[in-house]
């Protein structure tokens, strides 16, 4: 069994790598589809010809491509994703100051989202085609489809301009951190809510789950000891995708509430055309979301026992 | 990129597959409220933006500087803009835009992932190894980040965000076509027709096709509300369509400035979004129960 689980865990990140070298191939070329130079374009405009100059050695632009992306790769390899053309600080530091802020934004939304979407699964699969499972069915639906910053502005004018109960954005304080999590857990909740509805459902119609009321045991136990363990299991895989999601959830979060995270550092740097910071923070998301879902992918293989490493 | 929230389960009465008439689905479809009324929402929304010009009567783009930032009255119902303009006819309006972006956006995906989902499943082997590599090169950016990118290195402006919107959920029909595809690809009726000489070409386009159509239908109608949801995003961002073109998400980035004073400026677009993209949800639900109660999408 667990040599099948490390077989399985070894094929699995042996198949992440090509998507790796593919995500670096993007964001390394990135910068050479766009007209001009690419030199000028990621010392920036105001930059100095001998700067200009020396970004092209460095780049090797004046030798062949495959030399040039190998270059990349060592230098990313080694932590040098260049410097910000506006404020002239490494790349890694500007993003690495500011990670810690997304990286709570996403967890605390997580753990909403979690919490929240599991509870409201259990409730309505034990009340399967009442009005609450309907309503709750069309709030899950308005949960996918509301823009996630205008949710954001929503909750803004309503609990910190209107009530005052909450500041209405930056990073002030553990009540700052309210509304951005809420708006970005609310599709995530959505989600979950679903996943854990159907695959209770399903669990509670399984045989073993018919034994156990056949025995007389009291409805909350069979619920919450029999099925609700063995229905997680699904609900654990989605909340892992959806922490990855999450990650690019927070990019309009960000920029809704000036929370000061990688989102944000990421849109100004798309509008300031700083493409060192993009192609780093672009590099960074990709990578983080392809971890957390090979670490779910793992998980999974992990605690279903169900599974099959064939 | 759409996360369908119909999560299966064969707890659900599931019901007969097998050829359904069209005056079946049809009933199937009309049964649900839901699906009915996110229907009637779209066709109010493409007669206004159809009519916009008939029934309003204002222009979206006139400004009208002594009548700023005017809270909703009878005469501008969902109130002024910062510029004067009214809001009413800019959301109308917008959905001209927004529904334009959506349906090229979509027109593209399908025409892009589509053909590429039956020849990845068709031949599978090389093909389908080198289109699923790019496949998953481009699904390792989250959601919106794809979108982003490509906007980042296209530029702002109507054209480049249909193409990245368009471009960013290729992957999703390159899965589901290449899924229909391997699962009927070993069926006999395609090996007869091999075996009665027919060319793949003609195979994929005549008997393959056919069958992907359902679920694609379904898909669009989520990937419309999606695609959407992504431009406004974009827009939003002050990355997508620029002002002064009436687009839900840029009139909601330029009101942020104006929030503290005049939410109202910040509610009517929104909801327009809102609306519209939970309508698409809806309709692609109900089409998947009437046309395909089994089917999985993702």
């Amino acid at each position: 069994m667990t040599g099948g689980f490390i077989g399985f865990a070894i094929r699995r990140i042996m198949a992440a790598i090509p998507t790796l070298f593919g995500v670096t191939v993007i964001v390394f070329f990135m910068v050479r589809v766009l007209p001009g130079d690419p030199a000028r374009l990621l010392a920036g405009l105001n930059a100095t010809q001998d700067e200009v100059d020396r970004i092209r050695v460095q780049l090797g632009l004046t030798k062949p491509v495959a030399v040039q992306y190998e270059l990349f790769l060592r230098a990313v390899a080694h932590g040098d994703l260049g410097k910000s053309i506006t404020t002239q600080a490494p790349v890694v530091q500007e993003i690495s100051s500011r990670l810690p802020k997304t990286a709570l934004l996403a967890a605390t939304a997580t753990v909403l989202s979690g919490i929240l979407g599991i509870v409201s699964g259990i409730v309505v699969s034990t009340r399967q085609y009442t009005s609450v499972d309907y309503l709750v069915s069309v709030v899950a639906f308005a949960g996918v489809s509301i823009p996630v910053f205008w949710l954001g502005l929503m909750l803004m004018i309503v609990f910190a301009v209107f009530l005052h109960l909450v500041p209405a954005g930056g990073a002030a304080g553990p009540t700052s951190l309210i509304l951005p999590s809420i708006t970005l857990a609310a599709f995530s909740i959505a989600v979950i809510e679903r996943q854990t509805r159907s695959s209770m459902l399903e669990t509670l119609h399984q045989d073993y789950v018919r034994t156990a009321r056949a025995k007389g045991l009291v409805e909350g136990v069979v619920v919450y000891r029999h099925a609700l363990r063995n229905a997680l299991i699904p609900v654990v895989t989605v909340i892992g995708l959806q922490f990855g999601a999450l990650f690019g959830g927070a990019i309009l979060t960000e920029t809704t509430f000036a929370w000061p995270g990688i989102g944000q550092l990421l849109v100004s740097a798309i509008s300031a055309r700083d493409y060192p910071i993009i192609q780093g923070v672009v590099l960074l998301f990709a990578i983080t979301f392809l971890v957390v879902n090979l670490l779910v992918d793992l998980l999974y293989g992990y605690i279903d026992p169900r599974i099959k490493f064939g | 990129m759409v996360t369908s929230i119909r999560a299966s389960s064969s707890a659900e009465p599931a019901r007969e597959r097998a050829f359904s008439h069209p005056l079946a689905v049809l009933g199937r479809f009309g049964r649900s409220r839901t699906a009915v009324a996110g229907l009637i929402v779209l066709v109010v929304m493409l007669a206004g933006a159809a009519l916009a010009g008939v029934v309003l009567p204002y222009n979206p783009d006139t400004a009208d500087l002594d009548a700023t930032l005017h809270t909703p009255t009878p005469a501008h119902l969902f109130g002024t803009d910062q510029l004067g303009r009214d809001i009413l006819t800019r959301v109308v309006y917008g959905g001209r835009i927004s529904l334009v972006i959506g349906a090229l956006a979509v027109g593209i995906s399908g025409a892009i992932g589509v053909p590429l989902g039956i020849l990845s499943g068709y031949y599978g082997g090389f093909v389908d190894a080198v289109v699923q590599r790019i496949v998953d090169v481009m699904l390792a950016f989250p959601g919106f980040l794809l979108a982003l990118t490509l906007i980042s290195i296209l530029g702002v402006g109507l054209t480049n965000v249909v193409i990245s919107v368009g471009i960013a959920s290729v992957p999703v029909y390159v899965r589901l076509v290449r899924g229909v595809t391997l699962s009927i690809r070993q069926l006999t009726y395609i090996e007869s027709a091999r075996a009665t000489g027919l060319r793949d070409r003609v195979i994929m386009f005549r008997h393959v096709l056919p069958n992907a159509a359902a679920p694609v239908v379904v898909q669009s109608s989520l990937q419309l509300g999606a695609a959407i949801l992504t431009a406004a995003g974009l827009g939003f961002l002050g990355l997508g369509v620029t002002p002064p073109t009436p687009e839900w998400g840029t009139m909601l980035g330029e009101a942020v400035t104006y929030l503290l004073t005049s939410w109202y400026i910040a509610l009517f677009p929104g909801l327009a979004i809102f609306v519209a993209v939970m309508a698409f949800n809806l309709l692609g639900d109900g089409l998947r129960d009437a046309l395909d109660p089994r089917m999985k999408v993702l």
